[in-house]
């Protein structure tokens, strides 16, 4: 279908309106809807951290007892020992309305994602690599252009490449579904109902902690994500993401 | 292509038809159950609301975490400052045997108890962790008289909705739901690690609510009133932490 897509449109006989999107309507959306969550969860979960930039192993952590690493920033709370001679302004509490909003967003656009994924088969189409791909010696050479940053073909302006659909598949089920695990493992009331979310990790600091690095991970992808859309074309990629329409070679129609 | 428009415009409608419906009817149960927190206004009010209804739906059963005496950290933090004014300096000197905590409001009987009354009553004690929305977390363990026997003395009234307790430092007060009010862990807690409740951690009296934040166990209560509405406390927004910014709901 999608080699279909770009060969027509090279011969330049198709109009793009007529031409099958690059993303569907509900990958598009759901894409922007879950960078705007990312955004608002980074910057609410930032300033929830530097209240207490202290990170701690097992169930419990605080001032008084051994930290396993802390941040060499500023805190929000003149309790926790810093270095740094001032405190920063608290603003834990927009943070908090926040980060939970955004979370909520978040999970109903991924569950809308994930059943459109499975429905239409998206995810099997799009996301799955190809057995061949995974060969060793197929991988090898994807990973190679990917360090030489040799531009992207043809091909990859309508499909993504091996390491692309690892990433995002990885990104995810695994990233997604364990930061939401670690952020409601620090809940006492979810807690109370289902205690193995947090034994699993071996305590609530250590869901916190799990929690921080998943965070971490997830910025790096989203930072290398960008970075990758600007080499392999920004504003091709861009509008394929945002109109639907995609090739570079409708450039000039 | 009118055809496929039409077909879109029909399931568009539909599928707003059935979302605003389903809303409606959601919000309208969610009112009848009580899933509403007091401080669902605003632009946070929608997700707060989602956080509230839920976690209280899923809480219905569920006991904070126990842990063993082993567990207990050696070294608890007492974040903030006891009251420096002089009538909490008085009543510390006289060992706090002139405390008193009130309980009025939607109640049969309302009444006034000293600590040694408090002490009278069947004791509880658990071994439960108090997390603070900063991110720090120590385990003790708390001793007191579980609220729902306090309430019991005093008799509840039917309408009751929520309780709201208040301490003797200016600006703190806070409230709770029933479901947690009556809840077997929720405690007037007036000890600690096998000793008295230290003034740090919130002596003479304490409320314990481990399901939530440490910040919903507001330290050196003095009153507790039955409600069943929220509206006449502070800003009607349930507690002092909305009014600073805060969630109401601390379950998370």
């Amino acid at each position: 279908m999608a080699d279909f897509a770009w060969v027509s449109s090279s011969a330049s006989a198709v109009p793009a309106a007529t031409a099958t999107p690059r993303h569907s309507a509900v990958v598009r959306v759901t894409h922007w809807i879950t960078t705007l969550c990312f955004l608002a969860l980074l910057v609410s979960g930032v300033e929830i951290v530097i209240s207490h930039p202290r990170f701690y192993w097992g169930e419990t952590g605080n001032v008084l007892t051994p930290s396993l690493f802390e941040l060499p920033i500023p805190a929000s709370r003149s309790s926790v020992p810093t270095g740094y001679g001032f405190v920063l302004p608290d603003q834990n509490g927009w943070s908090r309305y926040l980060h939970f909003q955004a979370a909520w967003v978040a999970v109903f656009t991924g569950l809308l994602y994930t059943i459109y994924g499975l429905l239409t088969g998206h995810l099997r189409k799009n996301l799955l690599p190809h057995g061949a791909d995974l060969a060793w010696r197929e991988l090898s050479i994807v990973i190679a252009n990917h360090l030489r940053f040799k531009p992207p073909g043809e091909a990859e302006a309508w499909s993504y490449n091996v390491l692309q659909r690892l990433t995002y598949l990885f990104v995810i089920f695994v990233l997604f579904p364990l930061v939401i695990w670690t952020g409601l493992a620090m809940s006492p009331a979810i807690a109370s109902v289902f205690p193995a979310t947090v034994t699993v990790f071996g305590g609530q600091q250590s869901a916190r902690t799990i929690h921080f690095f998943v965070s971490v991970f997830l910025l790096f992808f989203v930072l290398v994500h960008v970075v990758m859309v600007c080499l392999a074309g920004f504003r091709s990629r861009m509008r394929a993401m945002i109109t639907g329409r995609a090739g570079g070679h409708t450039e000039h129609s | 292509m009118s055809n496929l428009s039409r077909r879109k415009l029909i399931t568009t409608g539909l599928a707003a038809t059935a979302g605003a419906s389903g809303l409606a009817v959601a919000t309208s149960l969610a009112h009848r159950y009580g899933l509403i927190p007091p401080d669902h206004g605003g632009i946070y009010g929608a997700g707060e609301t989602l956080t509230y209804a839920s976690q209280r739906m899923l809480t219905c059963r569920s006991l904070a975490r126990e842990f063993p005496r082993s567990q207990i950290s050696k070294t608890p933090f007492a974040n903030g400052r006891p009251p420096k004014d002089e009538v909490f300096r008085r009543l510390q000197e006289g060992a706090f045997a002139e405390w008193r905590l009130a309980v009025d409001g939607m109640v049969a009987r309302p009444a006034s108890f000293s600590l040694a009354e408090l002490k009278s009553y069947p004791s509880r004690g658990q071994i439960t962790h108090l997390a603070c929305e900063e991110g720090w977390s120590f385990i003790a363990e708390w001793t007191g008289v579980p609220l729902f026997h306090v309430l019991n003395v005093v008799g509840i009234l039917p309408q009751a909705r929520y309780v709201v307790y208040s301490s003797i430092q200016r600006g703190w007060w806070d409230s709770v739901d029933m479901a947690d009010a009556l809840h077997s862990q929720t405690l007037v807690t007036y000890g600690m690690n096998g000793g008295e409740l230290p003034v740090a951690h919130g002596g003479p009296i304490r409320l314990r609510v481990p399901r939530q934040l440490g910040y919903k166990s507001v330290k050196y209560i003095t009153r507790l009133t039955v409600t069943d509405s929220l509206r006449g406390f502070g800003k009607g927004l349930g507690s002092a932490a909305p009014e600073a910014g805060y969630a109401w709901y601390a379950g998370i």
